[in-house]
């Protein structure tokens, strides 16, 4: 490997580095404003100029610079030392200084370099440029004053997001950055310009004024808004969650998260259960804990237990599936099910229902088909690292269902089973292209899984994939799902599924475990909600049950590659609400089957030693064969096109439902699809 | 005989449009004479001929021209060559190519050809400046009549296919900076790219690119035809050849000149454009190059050779050799605060220090016009400058500095003076604007 020299040391590092990333390799910190690991560089903000030798005598923007042998690297001269004092008064000419009321303040990139390597004060006496805000929808918030014109929201927008929506326009000093045209930004991850921008210039509209960041508590957890399980902090203050905010983690989310995982917090705080209700005379009461639980037991144990039934939301951490599971069936009850949208898989080998190609993994693919499914409304982090391969080149993907912008190219091939059971017979390119591939994979969304002729789209689907050698790879759109189904969450012998439960006169008790997406309205049956929001559960509930959101709680979550990952509780439940495995317990107790733990630490116990696959956290099991060969079952296709799982982004969950921004967001782009069809 | 270039050296023998500009006048003039034979020799030997006249680039750089095209890669790969055009001459003070495109199209036509050959392009464009609509037009014929006789285009006369197209710009004059004339060219926003790569690697549709100066490319023809010798007898060692000078501003008959690289610089005044406005006596000032070039006073001028070495020994520069001269009449100080203003108006906006800098300078510069600014702000306007040149991603930050440099360099007594005479009877305005901002 070269060797290059940092300040006098020697440093060896790996062909095509930069000088600035060979500096950082020597410990020496550069300052920089428009270069970020993840974008293009621009060398736009000339902060982080260093001088190298050999070259010209004059100081080199160090991040666009490729080091080579043998080059002699200086960060600390006079020459570097003035450089850095000159473009920091530069950058600082025109920009307001209005921290104290900047929601930037504590975090800004600005603020601390300025205080690092700028001038002590400025030369300038001038007055300072003013620029209008601009409007970029309901989440970004601009004070265009104070932008430093690096363009890392233009890059990230034309480069991860996929959306052409924000540019520099105008020259010289009159340059600003905005949205074409006064155009929110359409896109599922426009909010990370928030994280990017190095300044105040972009801030958290939802968020605005609302706390200083040394006020607010950091909370490391994991986000079920989809089935990737991002890795997110959580930021509280009091009993309030005030903002979701990206961790890095390479193998999932990178640092990105989507505008649903950052801003539908604010739903935690509408609408919720904070007490347990009855109804009485067809209107809820509230009720005690006592009575609400007891009024439950009662309805229990008169009943048969083939007349019970149980269903898991798709928010619900593994802990309550779990105590609700071994409740039940030590009922006797067969009558389980997690799949609301009656999904058919769960049957099979494990690997049937993941996404074995691992989201990191599936950078490695070099052909792939897409399945009934829009990764970009889907998992939309999922979405950015397909077009981030796709803009890596020498990848082709099919898609078989919905025609939809997914920011990237791809080949349509047809919208429902027929052209997947003919894809083996079919002479396309994409085929060709399938037919040469290295490694190909396959997506399946829940658009094609969950419907009446689900388990024979899924038979289809694994013989495509075994005809060509693909990967399996299933993309859930909960989060909850997969954890389900590693549960074994599904209906037992003779049990009935979800969409069975709800029939008319099909149980007499029905227990909703935050099941909120299903039509209840023919149910006959005393309908228990465990949950947290007033939403479609709650309204059909006859006994109300306030359980905690995956903020309020430690809980494991399974994602849609199969990694157990750990949420933690950044605060308390609402009101008298409790922690759901809790409340099962307790209920437990008063139906005479009284559940073997006392703890949450017991409860993980016995759930280890019950499925030890789900024992081995931060793990994606990747790389294991599954026997396409057995599942789904063979049946009748139906001709109906795919149909996305997710129709509406911004609404998919109660919490999200309960969001005041994300129904901002929603009529946004409801608002924008109506203008582009007129 | 006025100056020192014989009649029968001259290369752009049009360059007064007195003739037909036509390819029947061109090739009566001899443009398109033999250009076979020079297509019969190898694209060595024709970047070897061309490093051996010692042509240097006309665009300013003056960056060895042959020297360049080996640069490029020796075989075409699956990306296809290119040869760029610069034609976006709008630095105050420049009007040599507008004569070459307006008079002696073919010439340039036939240096594409050639040029193209060497570098193993098959395809050129050139980048005409925005205001240029008449000399666009003219080009744009010219190049209609040479496909129409074959000259150029698929399966010419010459045996080296070619295509050629002119691309007007829109009239920013960094769009002029290599790179950013690339980008432009591509359709994108004029703004620099970074370098590296350099755009021999990567240019234009990230495959190889050439871009030279109009009368770089126009001379080429000329060299081959006479000899490398020929054309590297003229001026000094490293600053060979022949040149079109010019000058603006304050002299009797403002206009283009072919002359010999290194003719004094008070020879070309006093014989081609007859001599400074009330004698040379009368001179305050030249700006040698386009108007980004740092000024010399009368005394140096006095000496001065129109090359590229000379004039970097007096910490000037050649640039297109297109002088601005200035008698004692002339505001300098508010001559360069316009000259800042040109640059704070023309920068892309796309790096800090041009974006935030050129502004600054020009702001002060209007104030040192006026004599309302302090006196200390003169080092601190130098030293701004030096904030500026050299931080920048291409030159337009060293351009917008040097002129203020070149000012203060020479002429600093006469800011100070303006600066004591308008406070002189104004004790208010002593230090006020300062204290104000402190």
């Amino acid at each position: 490997m070269p060797i290059a020299k940092v300040n006098g040391v020697e440093v060896e590092f790996e062909p095509g580095m930069t000088v600035l990333q060979v500096a950082e390799l020597a410990g020496e910190e550069i300052p920089r404003f428009c270069y970020h690991e993840r974008l293009s560089i621009a060398g736009n903000c000339r902060m982080c100029l260093v001088e190298v030798k050999p070259g010209p005598p004059k100081p080199q923007a160090s991040c666009a610079l490729p080091a080579a042998e043998g080059n002699e690297i200086f960060t600390n001269t006079p020459m570097v030392k003035k450089a850095r004092e000159g473009v920091m008064e530069f950058l600082l000419l025109n920009h307001p200084l209005d921290c104290p009321i900047c929601d930037q303040g504590g975090e800004c990139d600005l603020q601390d370099q300025s205080v690092g390597y700028g001038r002590d004060d400025s030369r300038y006496g001038g007055d300072k440029r003013a620029v209008e805000e601009k409007a970029m929808g309901p989440l970004i918030k601009t004070v265009m004053t104070r932008c430093i014109q690096c363009t890392r929201c233009v890059r990230f927008i034309t480069e991860v997001a996929g959306v052409p929506d924000i540019g520099l326009i105008s020259r010289g000093e009159d340059v600003e950055i905005t949205t074409y045209l006064g155009k929110a930004v359409a896109s599922e991850l426009s909010a990370n310009v928030i994280d990017l921008c190095p300044v105040g210039a972009l801030t958290s509209k939802p968020y605005a004024f609302n706390a200083r960041p040394w006020e607010l508590k950091k909370t490391e957890s994991v986000d079920v808004m989809d089935a990737l399980g991002s890795a997110i902090r959580v930021d509280s203050r009091g009993a309030a969650v005030l903002r979701v905010l990206p961790r890095l983690n390479e193998e999932i989310n990178e640092e990105w998260i989507s505008d649903k995982t950052r801003y539908a917090v604010d739903g935690l705080g509408r609408q919720r259960l904070d007490r347990p209700y009855i109804r009485e005379a067809g209107k809820l009461r509230p009720a005690s804990w006592a009575e609400a639980l007891s009024l439950v037991a009662e309805k229990l144990k008169g009943a048969q237990p083939d007349k019970i039934g149980a269903i898991a939301g798709d928010l619900q951490d593994l802990e309550s599936m779990k105590a609700t599971k071994d409740l039940f069936s030590a009922l006797g009850v067969a009558n389980l099910d997690c799949r609301q949208d009656g999904m058919a898989l769960g049957a099979g080998p494990r690997e049937s229902w993941l996404f074995n190609s691992t989201i990191a993994g599936i950078e490695d693919a070099d052909v792939i088909l897409l399945v009934g499914t829009n990764p970009r409304v889907e998992a939309p982090v999922l979405n950015a690292r397909l077009r981030k391969r796709w803009l890596a080149g020498a990848l082709t993907i099919g898609v078989i269902g919905e025609q939809a912008d997914l920011t990237y190219g791809y080949e349509y091939l047809g919208a429902g089973p027929a052209t997947l059971s003919g894809l083996a017979k079919s002479k396309s390119e994409f085929v060709k292209a399938l037919k040469a591939a290295k490694s190909p994979a396959i997506i399946l969304g829940a658009g094609a899984l969950g419907r009446a002729d689900g388990a024979a789209v899924t038979a289809a689907a694994a013989g495509v994939a075994k005809t060509f050698n693909m990967t399996w790879n299933v993309l859930h759109s909960a989060a909850a799902r997969v954890g389900g189904l590693d549960l074994g969450f599904i209906p037992g012998e003779d049990g009935k599924s979800a969409s069975d439960m709800v029939a008319k006169g099909a149980l007499d008790v029905l227990f909703l475990l935050g099941a909120d997406e299903l039509d209840l309205s023919k149910s006959t049956a005393f309908t228990v909600y465990l949950g947290t929001h007033g939403d479609a559960g709650a309204h059909k509930a006859d006994v109300i049950l306030p359980g905690a959101a995956y903020t309020e709680k430690d809980g494991l979550y399974v994602n849609t590659e199969g990694r157990v990952q750990m949420g933690q509780k950044a605060v308390f439940p609402k009101g008298e609400a409790r922690e759901d495995w809790s409340i099962l317990r307790a209920l437990s107790e008063r139906v005479g089957q009284t559940l073997p733990y006392d703890t949450l630490a017991q409860l993980r116990a016995k759930l280890f030693a019950d499925h030890p696959v789900l024992g081995r956290v931060d793990h994606a099991p990747s790389g294991a064969m599954v026997d396409l060969g057995a599942i789904g079952d063979k049946g009748e296709l139906s001709d109906q096109p795919f149909a996305n799982a997710v129709k509406a982004f911004y609404l998919t969950n109660p919490v999200a439902r309960a969001s005041v921004t994300m129904a901002e967001c929603a009529a946004q782009a409801s608002g924008a699809a109506m203008i582009a069809a007129e | 005989m006025v100056g020192i270039l014989e009649d029968k050296d001259r290369i752009f023998t049009n360059l007064y449009g007195l003739h037909d500009w036509g390819l029947e006048g061109a090739k009566a003039r001899g443009c398109w004479n033999a250009t076979r034979e020079m297509l019969a020799q190898t694209p060595e030997w024709i970047c070897e001929q061309i490093k051996d006249s010692g042509l240097r680039g006309r665009g300013g750089g003056g960056f060895p021209t042959g020297l360049k095209w080996t640069f490029m890669p020796k075989q075409e790969s699956e990306r296809p060559h290119y040869l760029v055009v610069n034609a976006d001459e709008s630095e105050p003070g420049a009007c040599k190519d507008r004569e070459i495109i307006r008079n002696d199209p073919h010439l340039l036509i036939e240096g594409c050809l050639i040029a193209s050959y060497a570098i193993r392009a098959h395809t050129a464009y050139i980048y005409v400046r925005g205001e240029y609509v008449h000399e666009r037009e003219r080009l744009e014929a010219a190049i209609k009549q040479a496909y129409e006789a074959k000259l150029i285009g698929k399966n010419n006369v010459h045996g080296w296919d070619f295509d050629l197209f002119v691309h007007h710009g829109a009239g920013a004059y960094i769009c002029g900076d290599e790179t950013a004339l690339m980008e432009s060219l591509e359709g994108k926003k004029g703004q620099p790219r970074l370098k590296p790569p350099f755009p021999a690697g990567a240019g234009i549709y990230g495959a190889p690119t050439t871009i030279n100066n109009v009368e770089s490319i126009a001379v080429v023809g000329s060299i081959l035809r006479r000899g490398a010798g020929w054309f590297s007898g003229f001026g000094r060692p490293k600053n060979s050849g022949i040149k079109l000078m010019a000058a603006s501003g304050h002299v009797n008959k403002p206009c283009v000149v072919e002359e010999t690289m290194s003719i004094p610089m008070r020879q070309l005044i006093e014989e081609h454009f007859g001599g400074v406005r009330g004698g040379w006596g009368n001179l305050k000032a030249v700006i040698p190059g386009g108007i980004s070039m740092r000024m010399i006073p009368a005394a140096e001028a006095e000496e001065a050779l129109m090359d590229f070495d000379d004039l970097a020994a007096r910490r000037s520069g050649l640039g297109t050799a297109t002088m601005i001269v200035m008698d004692k009449d002339a505001d300098l100080v508010k001559a360069i605060a316009r000259a800042s203003y040109f640059y704070k108006h023309e920068s892309c906006g796309q790096c800090t220090p041009c974006r935030e800098g050129t502004g600054w300078m020009w702001r002060i510069m209007e104030r040192m016009a006026t004599g309302e600014a302090e006196m200390k702000e003169i080092d601190m306007l130098l030293d701004v400058a030096s904030q500026v040149e050299g931080h920048t991603i291409c030159g337009l930050g060293d351009a917008a500095a040097w002129p203020i440099q070149g000012l203060f360099r020479h002429f600093r007594h006469e800011v100070e003076e303006r600066i004591t005479n308008y406070r002189a009877g104004k004790p208010h305005v002593q230090g006020a604007t300062l204290r104000a901002a402190e």
